[in-house]
């Protein structure tokens, strides 16, 4: 019985391997650009652009702090000039 | 002749040409090397660089490749006989696409996994990158127009097959929330999700759909309906993110063409159905293209495509665990199309029953041309009738199988089409054009429909036959600028550059040859398909001295390279 549950698991990685395996790349671009749209949305304000949202997703700041510093790098901006809150 | 016994050959051919010819050109011609780093291993990040084995990769590949062109094509050439297009899938399989796609993605995966855009720039020339763009952007409407063509008229023939195949969408949706969302594993929901896909078979062709009162209503043919239809879905769906319908829906394809050639070579087998139409027709009615050489640019997929060199670059390459594995992922994947362009041959000359039908079903290039995906329809179902399943259900079945993978095809090369349109808009410097992804779908989809409507006057009857010839050219193009690369890489290495030179002077010389031909013969009553011609042509020639002028500068750096060591 054990043989046929370790058989059907690997039944099921190499599955769920196929499934995905091709469009790995294409999910995580899409996925970046889906959170690079939020981050925006969220720290607009952090980057000197007002942003009528940014007192309402202000609670959202601490869950997404350490995101911030990936996201600002990814944009272009190596370090975050406002200090205390990143880099 | 049985059509088991052309099988078996066409099988023992496809062994001994992955025995003993795909070991010389991965020993002498690419020199693979088992202690290669590949980039797959080089940059590893979980996500583009992914070493993967090797039987996955191969499943992708052999799934990325084949699709419903390579039963399209060998369904319409048996107009010439059966024996040619045998050969030339067998041949091409063999000496052609195995060499394209195997070197495809050696030199690809020796070019930290570059893709072959990139590839003609810095192996050719930057100039050659321009080329490839536009060569692209030809073979890709040309893709929309013909394969939204093939769904249409698969539709109105077998008007059964078109709730079944509209329920692959909910299906696909239905799995990949399954997967992504619940987190579950995907062997039970793959299962039900076939078993949902079979189940509305006969639902389908309890309840056939048909949309003539709309074409009634709005005077035109069925078939302008359905193409409108299918490209207003297309231009929906190519927005939606790729896990929520474009990946699943592959994955469940992926099984179904694996499902599809089995039943297919099961049926042949047990059947022993005997080939009726001629080997090498002798009364080719008047006025129809001779075999040499539209032979080779009516069969692309199936014996070498271009479009390979794209999946082969782009994909494959980046997950390449071991470099020794190209041979078997690259030479294999040719080897599994050239079988599914088998089974099209022997559908549409052995499934048809009495000869004197299939001389009524190719009495000329355009009945051909417009009956040739329902000829191998009817072929099939015909095999899957030896297996005891009713023919009608047979004949959905495979109806599905086409659609999906055509719907698929368009999906992904809409998608495409976007992105060259966007790098076309950079050229240009139109700026709304490289930025703004919605105006570049629109286009996309616009232009295709443009093509598939605006050709001949009347849709999927002569016009079908004149695109797919110039879809053919604008695939073997491709793969003539994959092949230039491929063989000045083997060149420049001091290796002998035949295996990949033969094929493609022989692909230049087709294809410049038909479009040339074609260019008489377009001029006379479609001056829509004459212009595309020309410009295609024009690409043949831009393409011809860019090889010769690379190859002539390879080869002076070569001798330059010999001579100090002479003199030494």
């Amino acid at each position: 019985m054990r043989r046929w549950v370790e058989l059907y698991r690997k039944l099921e990685e190499f599955n769920d391997e196929f499934m995905v395996s091709r469009w790995r790349s294409g999910l995580q671009r899409e996925a970046t650009q889906q959170q690079d749209a939020l981050m925006a949305m969220l720290f607009l304000e952090a980057l000197g652009v007002p942003n009528p949202t940014s007192y309402y997703s202000l609670e959202l700041y601490p869950e997404f702090a350490e995101e911030f510093h990936r996201w600002h790098r990814r944009m272009g901006m190596n370090r975050f000039p406002e200090s205390g809150f990143c880099c | 002749m049985p059509a088991i016994v052309v099988a078996l050959a066409v099988f023992v051919a496809f062994f001994l040409g992955y025995r003993y010819y795909s070991k010389y050109l991965a020993e002498r011609v690419y020199a693979l090397d088992k202690d290669f780093v590949t980039p797959a291993r080089e940059f590893e990040d979980g996500v583009d660089y992914v070493p993967t084995n090797k039987h996955i990769l191969f499943g992708h590949h052999f799934t990325s490749v084949a699709g419903a062109a390579p039963i399209v094509g060998p369904a319409i050439a048996v107009f010439w006989g059966w024996l040619p297009a045998l050969l030339w899938v067998t041949l091409g399989t063999i000496f052609a696409s195995g060499a394209h796609d195997f070197g495809s993605i050696v030199v690809s995966a020796r070019h930290r996994a570059q893709n072959m855009g990139t590839l003609t720039q810095s192996i050719i020339n930057p100039r050659s990158r321009t080329l490839f763009l536009v060569i692209i952007f030809f073979l890709l409407t040309l893709v929309n127009a013909v394969f939204s063509i093939v769904i249409g008229t698969l539709f109105i023939n077998n008007p059964g097959a078109v709730i079944p195949s509209a329920a692959v969408i909910p299906i696909a949706i239905v799995l990949g929330q399954v997967f992504y969302r619940l987190r579950m594993g995907i062997v039970v929901p793959t299962t039900i999700a076939l078993v949902l896909l079979y189940a509305m078979i006969p639902v389908g062709q309890a309840f056939p759909v048909t949309v003539d009162p709309i074409a009634n209503a709005l005077g035109t043919d069925p078939l302008v309906v359905w193409v409108l239809l299918i490209f207003t879905y297309i231009w929906f769906a190519a927005r939606l993110p790729v896990w929520v319908l474009l990946q699943p829906r592959d994955y469940i394809n992926s099984y179904q063409l694996f499902v599809a050639l089995g039943v297919i070579f099961l049926g042949v087998a047990v059947g022993f159905n005997t080939i009726e139409a001629p080997a090498i027709r002798t009364d080719l009615p008047e006025g129809s293209p001779f075999w040499f050489p539209f032979l080779f640019i009516t069969i692309a997929c199936g014996a070498i495509s271009g479009f390979h060199s794209l999946v082969s670059s782009g994909t494959t390459s980046k997950q390449l665990a071991n470099e020794t594995d190209a041979r078997y992922i690259g030479y294999m994947g040719s080897l599994g199309e050239g079988s599914l362009a088998l089974a099209s041959i022997l559908a549409c000359t052995a499934g048809l029953g009495a000869a004197a039908v299939w001389q009524e079903n190719y009495a000329d290039f355009a009945t051909a041309s417009a009956g040739g995906v329902g000829y191998f329809v009817e072929g099939v179902s015909t095999f899957v009738g030896n297996l005891g399943i009713p023919a009608g259900i047979g004949a959905i079945f495979i109806s599905v199988v086409i659609i999906t993978f055509a719907g698929t095809s368009l999906d992904t090369s809409v998608r495409l089409q976007r992105y060259v349109i966007q790098e076309i808009g950079q050229i240009i410097r139109v700026r709304l054009l490289a930025r703004n992804l919605t105006l570049a779908a629109t286009l996309a989809v616009l232009i295709s429909i443009g093509l598939t409507l605006f050709p001949g006057g009347e849709v999927g009857e002569f016009a079908f036959g004149r695109l797919w010839r110039l879809f053919g050219t604008t695939n073997q193009l491709t793969a003539g600028l994959a092949l230039t690369v491929i063989a000045l890489w083997v060149f420049m290495r001091g290796r002998n550059p035949l295996a990949p030179i033969v094929p493609l002077v022989f692909l230049l010389t087709m294809t410049t040859w038909a479009l040339f031909i074609q260019l008489g013969e377009f001029w006379q009553d479609d001056r829509l398909l004459f212009v595309i011609d020309a410009i295609i042509f024009v690409l043949a020639l831009w393409l011809i001295v860019e090889a010769i002028a690379a190859f002539n500068r390879v080869r002076r750096q070569r001798r330059g390279e010999q001579a100090p060591a002479e003199e030494r």
